[in-house]
């Protein structure tokens, strides 16, 4: 068996495997580190930011950056809880975040990332940036909601290997783009998985809309990331 | 003359639904009319301010002049001034016209609909109404607003909350079921 590594997070110790970055290693000990780009059995790009640590005063994003023997970690500490709320309040801004109409408020991460990090009111002004909503057999992508994570670029694929969802344009026009043949194959299942592993409302499965009551929905009771701090 | 805290609310470019959330503290509303006074408000039906209030309440972004007006009267009596609600905090349901330009919106609505009657495609251009703005202004893009009650609506026990905590000069606690934004 290889040998574990130590290191600490906020003070605590922790032991994790070599080869594990800073964030599966803080949530195998209990510690939950916010991602917004990052989904579980995909690998991880470090787009976001919002998973970011101070590592001896540098900043890391630990979806992507692997734990080293020793590490001294800063994770809910006041300035890295700043900087996390700056990223999420400018999510907030850039898009055209209309919870009240969102079918996926409730069950939308960003949301439950500002919920949990108390943000009342963004400190950037609102952009009301000008975008489309595109229609697909089965699904809508709504660009209004979409924080370019590529979760879906890099989830979702027909069986042959090829992918429905890619990145166009660069910089503030990045956006994603739906191949429209290949979109109008995907199974109700491969769209449900596509909507679930949207952390926003950008990807919608037609014909389910508010299907949960509001007392019911992931983020409702619970703030996001109390199913892993609750396990150690 | 009463020492009480005097209360000031208005909706702007809002549905009303944040002074039903108000009013949906219930039984409470005894509590709250000893602990405090109205000044205007719909609540009381006060027009006009008569004198100097401490807890402004503004539901609603601004998305004509006169909800500009109102705002800054709001901000010029009243020495604590609070968002209210999604629309208040971030524009709401209104503002998604910011992303359609004005002439679109007007056309739309009054020339282009199916539902106006070829007789009546005109687009309203009289002096006594507001004029509109180019687009949905959050309240503190406009004035400054001193706290932000997110919501749509902000939740009974999240207003109750905040005001009692106000008048008593106690911090608010916030718990995380009373930060919603729907």
């Amino acid at each position: 068996m290889p040998e574990k590594l130590k290191f600490s997070i906020d003070g605590r110790e922790g032991l994790a495997d070599q080869g594990m970055t800073i964030y599966e290693a803080a949530k195998a000990n209990g510690v939950y580190i916010p991602v917004l780009c990052h989904y579980e059995g995909l690998k991880p790009v470090g787009s976001c930011r919002i998973c970011s640590v101070l590592v001896n005063g540098r900043w890391m994003a630990s979806c992507t950056q692997p734990l080293s023997e020793g590490m001294v970690i800063e994770n809910n500490t006041p300035q890295v809880i700043e900087y996390r709320r700056a990223i999420i309040e400018m999510l907030f801004s850039e898009g055209n975040h209309f919870c009240p109409a969102c079918e996926k408020s409730g069950n939308c991460e960003l949301q439950a990332l500002a919920y949990r990090y108390s943000i009342m009111v963004p400190r950037f002004p609102y952009q009301f940036p000008q975008r489309q909503i595109e229609a697909y057999p089965g699904f809508l992508l709504e660009h209004n909601r979409c924080v370019q994570c590529q979760r879906c670029v890099r989830a979702i694929q027909t069986e042959d290997g090829r992918k429905i969802f890619a990145m166009k344009n660069r910089s503030k026009d990045v956006r994603v783009n739906v191949d429209p043949k290949l979109a109008a194959k995907l199974s109700p299942d491969q769209i449900q998985k596509a909507m679930d592993i949207c952390p926003v409302g950008a990807i919608l499965k037609k014909e389910v809309g508010f299907i949960r009551p509001i007392g019911q929905r992931k983020y409702d009771r619970q703030p996001i990331g109390s199913e892993i701090e609750g396990k150690k | 003359m009463s020492s009480k805290p005097v209360i000031a609310t208005a909706s702007l470019a809002g549905c009303f639904g944040c002074h039903m959330s108000f009013l949906d503290i219930d039984e409470r509303l005894l509590e709250l009319i000893e602990l405090v006074e109205f000044d205007k408000s719909p609540i009381d039906d006060l027009k006009h301010f008569t004198r100097p209030v401490d807890i402004g309440l503004i539901e609603g972004g601004c998305c004509n002049a006169e909800n500009v007006e109102v705002l800054r009267s709001f901000r010029k009596n009243c020495r604590i001034l609070i968002s209210l609600g999604e629309c208040a905090v971030m524009g709401g349901l209104p503002a998604m016209r910011n992303t359609i330009s004005l002439k679109d919106c007007l056309e739309e609505a009054y020339l282009n609909s199916p539902t106006v009657a070829p007789e009546d495609r005109v687009i309203p251009n009289d002096e006594d109404l507001p004029l509109i703005l180019d687009r949905v202004y959050p309240c503190h893009e406009i004035v400054k607003i001193d706290y932000f009650l997110p919501g749509c609506p902000p939740s009974a026990d999240l207003i109750w909350e905040a005001l009692t905590a106000l008048v008593q000069n106690r911090p608010m606690k916030l718990d995380y079921q009373l930060i919603k934004y729907d």
